[in-house]
């Protein structure tokens, strides 16, 4: 009896969920009526990380967070600013932590780097294997 | 091919596996700390959180002394208990202003009866737009302005009781 109450008790448990009850932002889930605005706005959300859900876009992201920086960035392109304004403006926040597009930055120069190392052993290998057949 | 090429994959495999558990062992620190430290709080206002206290904008902040802004909400739970350490560093003389997020003003109100209130000014943020341009992540966060008005320290998550010493200090520093 005990352990039916407990499962009966579990089946109307509710998950504590860390969310407010506010509606999303409005333009959190909406699309700019200028086609052209929309597609920029979403290349750039493509590119923003999520602050909680960190490895998701905000594009793809179900966070209210990523919801209001959805529309911090709809907002913002379709009152004129250009994507790189407002991505550097997250930047200046955030670090560029926030934007999944690689910069120039010296910290990023192996991944520049690798594909050219790794062509360069390659050939290496192949003129080996050449030089050992003939 | 030579005698010692031939471990390489197994060395590289080893490399990997040991690379893999250091990084189970001890991961990798997740929070992303504001890049504003040291720079002036943006330009911002807020309307009032709740009708018995004014609302915040960043003039607000720059008042001659230090001041902690508390980034918090009603539906937070960790704020909760953040609250009453809020309320010991009140009594201690420390001017706190908040921040609600994403929430509605008889929340606050309930959040504030129910747990403690030591807040001068609370500005609503509905829309987390105030939360995202001070470069602040999630609830709870706070910060330490100065007197002019200028970020001197972040503190993500709660503040614990055992942080009160720490936040003294910053708040000494920025004074």
């Amino acid at each position: 009896m005990k352990g039916l109450t407990i499962i009966a008790a579990l089946l109307f448990a509710q998950p504590a969920f860390a969310d407010s009850d506010l509606p999303p932002a409005y333009w959190a889930n909406r699309q700019l009526p200028n086609a052209r605005q929309e597609a920029e706005a979403e290349a750039l959300m493509e590119e923003l990380r999520c602050l909680v859900c960190q490895g998701q876009s905000i594009a793809d992201s179900d966070a209210e967070l990523a919801g209001d920086m959805r529309d911090l960035v709809r907002r913002r392109i379709a009152a004129g600013e250009r994507p790189a304004q407002v991505r550097s403006w997250l930047v200046q926040r955030y670090g560029s932590w926030i934007s999944y597009r690689p910069t120039a930055e010296f910290a990023a120069w192996p991944l520049w780097l690798a594909p050219l190392a790794l062509l360069f052993a390659g050939a290496l290998l192949i003129r080996g294997r050449i030089k050992a057949k003939s | 091919m030579s005698r010692s090429l031939r471990f390489a994959p197994l060395v590289l495999l080893i490399l990997v596996v040991v690379a893999l558990v250091w990084r189970l062992a001890t991961p990798a620190d997740t929070t992303v700390s504001s890049k504003l430290a040291g720079k002036q709080v943006p330009m911002f206002q807020l309307a009032a959180g709740v009708s018995s206290k004014p609302g915040l904008a960043s003039g607000d902040l720059a008042t001659g002394s230090p001041r902690l802004l508390n980034i918090f909400a009603s539906w937070c739970v960790p704020c909760i208990s953040e609250v009453k350490v809020l309320q010991g560093l009140k009594s201690r003389g420390v001017a706190i202003d908040g921040i609600a997020v994403r929430d509605r003003p008889q929340d606050i109100a309930e959040f504030l009866a129910r747990n403690g209130d030591p807040y001068q000014r609370i500005g609503s943020d509905v829309q987390s737009q105030v939360q995202i341009a001070l470069g602040s992540s999630g609830v709870p966060e706070s910060f330490i302005i100065d007197g002019k008005g200028t970020i001197r320290y972040q503190h993500i998550g709660p503040i614990e009781p055992s942080d009160v010493p720490l936040i003294l200090a910053k708040l000494e520093r920025a004074r």
